[in-house]
């Protein structure tokens, strides 16, 4: 007879010392965990909806321009720089962990437009409406945390004059050259008063360009007669063109008014539009957009891409702030307050996890990229925690109960009636399109999806 | 599936998983594996987008990891091995008796066995908390004790004064309920009366449900009753309509509740509906006892006409019939199946894998008790009897799981790490409604529905392509007279009739069976004037 039972020697589950760690030991077999599934499930539920309660997303507003803030840029080669334009000539150094200007820059006699920092961040690049372009050193980081007494203006290096007004500016991913858009596309040289290059196809204004972050020599500017072109900086004319359908509702414009490439994909960029939709396109083709990101109710102003290339933010004239999956048809959040007005210029902080609008009412505004997130350090069992409620909400996300907590978002009112008037509007348009086709010869009228429906025409 | 957890306790080592994974030996853990999955993965073949066919492969992927990840938990990291029992060439297991068990087994096993005479209180039933370590037992005459199994120390016992039918642990050791003779009522460790469930009634069997944290009970009179103990909530009152019944269990794998009637029908109840689940005549006679696998797809029934019966409750179908007689019935946590018929226990065992459970160990009381009540205690190879003349535990090698669970069931657990998973268990609570037959339905969703009836648009639509088609219709051209004008015309509408036909007909069935629809009972009906004066006057 061979014999053995269960016996537990309770020195070896129990801990000996006070001090010590306790014993854990696991068993995954699934009859020691009955309903799983459903576990697994009131968890999601429950993690959601703490998602909800712990979604503050704004942190911070720095105050301190005078006229609304119409441009920004961010310093590639410190985290918690910005810079930040505004309509009556100020430009403004912040410094986002202490929420406070380090530095302002004054002489530029109209609004400011542009804003741009080279590659190593010394030197910052502006320009405005009064036909200048300001070359401004930036002082390394290092001394400026121990010196932040707020009155620090400094004079630029360089002014070189332009004939018309400047309306934007864009600084090479790895160069020496910059880009400003105005009555055409002139290239720049940080040491030569006059452009060393400049294209022009068209005659309408350029309002905004940007340079490729993978490809030092491509650049995408948009101008007003609702196109977007393409240029290579090593080739004398313009590479290829898009140009924007004129809608057929009266009061939805179809102008670009800014463009960002995706850091990670560098051949898509995405462009923000007048008719409140964003664009992804594939630069190599485009003769259809990749998505069209629509939730936006009014003008999208400004947009940029989080560094991981995933996602990226809008601002809009409806006054909100937006920030959409790179590959998504609607927005993943929405941020809004009461007092923030038309937002003119956004960005994504280099690490990717807060958000900054520059808005109508002088203000810059600090966001948190995730609503939800846990500031501050988080130890490993907090961070283990995070995942485990990521993961199980990812999980059950498609069921209906844990879905319509994530999907829902508290509007402003106004928003709230302009997306249904909006909608309304659409829905007109489509039933007028179905019409139309009916009563057409068939064939003469082939339905277009939305990613072809706006565009014209692309010139090579 | 992933394999879910919350890390609960700030004092912790939880086993690394970063073992030497040798890739030849795949094979030996492939059914390990396959239970860790939970279910076949998703048809990817049949599958057009080609986005969602990336995402699925890779969670697939996943879910595989994972599993494979569990079982090389279960290969490396257990700490304990399972019981066993074997016997040498002619020796049957069934012929070893306690005695000699004991004589062979560890000096911490050999522990664990004792008979308690406690003649005047009798009979007595027993309970075990999840995690094995304690035992609550209630004698008939209003005696309860609560023992700590591991140390055998008695922690309280006292005397109610009253009839106790059964008795039962809530979540953890510190709360239990005991069936007295009209109301239930709960006490604490200390045995202070907490709460008296006076809605209840006189109730005979009483079960909890651990992860929805509720007390369901059967009372006198058939009614089943569920109470969420944490709010304090009746949550369902249902009356079985089947009579007294004192047979009750809860299945663990999806918390339903079995309920043997004397008509021989077993019942299967959810707090949210008030009909019985399933309703199935298992016996020619009273049923006395049932128990449910650990599993979830077995259940035992047994019969006062002396048979024994084994169920697959995934098809509803009787798997063996053995004869013989069971007062109670109790399967452990391994699958062993241990049932008591006077003074006598018998334990069966599945050997050979297919559910054919036969002979494993047996063992007889002095002669003259009657065992009320089997049970096994978890995580241990222990068999608690409550019987008339007292309490007694025997070893059953081979009955409990060796490995436990921290953060499911702690038997070493400290009062701070109870009382830390008490607020986890409560956040974890599942609502009622999860409680259904086949509970990993919970989290997929419904299949889209087959497309409906037609609408009358479509319909009307439908019968006048058919009558154009009819008009349409090519005339051959006959012989002389046949192809006049008029009988023509005359074919041309016998054939639109025709095609028309079938839509009327249904049309006309459908009317019907609008009108044939029985009244609803608040409706009046309006009786001729000659019967109105037999009608039923109404109380005003």
């Amino acid at each position: 007879m061979r014999i053995r039972t269960i016996s537990r020697q309770p020195e070896q589950f129990t801990r000996e010392r006070s001090n010590d760690l306790r014993k854990v030991h696991r068993n995954y077999e699934p009859s020691l965990h009955p309903l799983a599934n459903a576990t697994g499930y009131s968890r999601a539920l429950t993690a959601v909806k703490l998602d909800k309660i712990f979604a503050r997303p704004f942190m911070h507003d720095l105050s301190g321009h005078m006229d609304s803030i119409s441009c920004m840029t961010k310093n590639q080669n410190h985290l918690k720089d910005i810079f930040s334009g505004a309509m009556d000539g100020e430009i403004r150094h912040w410094d986002l962990a202490s929420r406070k200007t380090v530095r302002q820059f004054h002489g530029h006699q109209g609004a400011v437009r542009g804003l741009t920092t080279s590659t190593d961040g010394r030197i910052l690049v502006s320009c405005g409406t009064d036909c200048t372009v300001r070359l401004w050193s930036v002082p390394v980081a290092g001394g400026m945390e121990l010196n932040d007494s707020f009155d620090h203006s400094s004079e630029p290096l360089a002014i070189y004059v332009g004939k018309n007004a400047f309306w934007a500016v864009d600084h090479q991913w790895d160069g020496r050259h910059f880009a400003t858009a105005g009555a055409q596309v002139d290239i720049w040289d940080h040491n030569r008063s006059e452009p060393i290059n400049s294209f022009e196809w068209g005659k309408d204004t350029v309002t905004s360009v940007r340079f490729n972050p993978g490809e030092p020599d491509l650049l995408a500017t948009s101008s007003s007669d609702r196109s977007i072109t393409l240029y290579d900086l090593r080739l004398s004319t313009p590479v290829r063109k898009l140009i924007m359908k004129r809608c057929r509702l009266v009061f939805l414009q179809t102008k670009t008014n800014s463009i960002c490439w995706n850091p990670m994909e560098p051949m898509n960029f995405t462009a923000a539009n007048e008719d409140c939709n964003c664009y992804s396109y594939d630069a190599r083709k485009l003769n259809e957009a990749k998505c069209v990101h629509k939730d936006h109710v009014s003008a999208v102003m400004d947009i940029d891409y989080s560094p991981t290339g995933k996602e990226f933010v809008t601002g809009s004239y409806d006054r909100t702030v937006r920030i959409f999956r790179y590959n998504g048809g609607h927005s993943r959040e929405i941020y809004h307050t009461k007092r923030m007005q038309r937002v003119f210029s956004v960005k994504f902080t280099c690490d990717g996890s807060y958000v900054v609008s520059g808005s109508d009412d002088t203000n810059l505004r600090l966001w948190k990229a995730k609503a939800s997130e846990q500031m501050g350090v988080i130890i490993g069992r907090e961070r283990r925690n995070h995942e485990l409620k990521e993961a199980l909400i990812k999980q059950y996300q498609h069921l209906p109960e844990v879905n319509r907590v994530i999907r829902h978002r508290h509007l402003p009112k106004p928003i709230y009636k302009a997306r249904i008037l909006r909608r309304i509007m659409l829905e007109a348009e489509r039933r007028k399109d179905q019409n139309r086709r009916a009563h057409s010869a068939p064939g003469s009228m082939p339905v277009q999806p939305m990613r072809k429906k706006r565009i014209a025409a692309e010139i090579e | 599936m992933g394999l879910i957890s919350m890390q609960t306790n700030s004092e912790t080592i939880v086993p690394s998983l970063q073992l030497p994974l040798e890739d030849n030996n795949g094979n030996e853990l492939d059914p390990k594996v396959k239970k860790y999955l939970r279910g076949d993965g998703a048809n990817l073949e049949k599958l057009k987008d080609k986005k969602l066919k990336g995402q699925l492969a890779v969670r697939e992927q996943l879910y595989g990891k994972s599993a494979k990840a569990a079982a090389q938990v279960e290969k490396w990291l257990m700490p304990s091995e399972e019981g066993y029992l074997e016997a040498d060439d002619l020796e049957k297991t069934w012929n070893i008796r306690q005695d000699k068990i004991l004589s062979e087994v560890d000096i911490l096993s050999s522990r664990k066995p004792f008979d308690l005479v406690l003649p005047d209180l009798g009979p007595y039933t027993i309970d075990f908390a999840s995690s094995g370590r304690y035992m609550i037992v209630a004698g008939r005459k209003g005696h309860l004790a609560l023992i700590d199994m591991m140390t055998m120390d008695l922690i309280k016992e006292f005397q109610v004064k009253e009839t106790v039918r059964d008795v039962v642990f809530l979540h953890n050791e510190l709360f239990y309920a005991a069936a007295q003779k009209k109301y239930p009522y709960i006490y604490n460790r200390d045995g202070t009366e907490l709460h008296c469930l006076k809605e209840h009634g006189a109730v005979l069997k009483l079960q909890f449900l651990r992860n929805h944290f509720l007390l369901a009970s059967i009372n006198k009179f058939g009614q089943l009753h569920y109470q969420d103990v944490t709010m304090g909530g009746m949550v369902a009152n249902y009356r079985t309509g089947l009579g007294r019944c004192d047979v009750m269990q809860v299945n663990p794998f999806n918390a339903v509740v079995g309920l043997g009637h004397s008509c021989g029908k077993v019942t299967m109840w959810r707090p949210t509906s008030a009909a019985p689940l399933i309703k199935m005549l298992c016996h020619h006679g009273p049923v006395s006892a049932m128990a449910f696998h650990p599993g979830g797809h077995l259940m035992a029934t047994a019969g006062m006409e002396r048979k024994i019966k084994l169920w697959d409750i995934r098809k509803f179908e009787v798997l063996h019939t053995y004869s013989g007689h069971a007062k109670t019935l109790q399967f452990s946590q391994k699958g062993l199946l241990a049932m008591g018929s006077g003074s006598r226990v018998q334990i069966w065992k599945d050997t050979a894998g297919n559910q054919d459970y036969s002979r494993y160990m047996s063992h007889s009381m002095v002669k003259g008790y009657q065992i009320g009540e089997v049970n096994f205690q978890p995580y241990e190879d222990v068999l608690g009897l409550g019987h008339s003349q007292g309490i007694s535990a025997i070893l059953v090698p081979g009955s409990g799981e060796p490995n436990f669970d921290s953060w499911v069931a702690n038997p070493f657990e400290t009062p701070k790490q109870r009382r830390e998973k008490e607020i986890h268990s409560l956040l974890d609570k599942l609502p009622p409604e999860t409680i259904m037959l086949d509970p990993t339905q919970i989290g997929t969703l419904k299949p889209p529905r087959a497309k409906e009836q037609l609408t009358k648009q479509e319909r009307e639509a439908a019968m006048e392509a058919a009558i154009e088609s009819a008009k349409q219709g090519s005339n051959k051209k006959k012989t002389k007279g046949r192809s006049k004008p008029t009988r023509m015309q005359k074919k041309k509408q016998d054939e639109i009739v025709k095609a028309k036909r079938p839509f009327l007909d249904q049309q006309l069935r459908e009317e019907q069976q609008l009108l044939n629809k029985k009244p609803k009972l608040n409706e009046e009906v309006q009786l001729p004037l000659s019967l109105q004066r037999f009608a039923r006057k109404k109380a005003t």
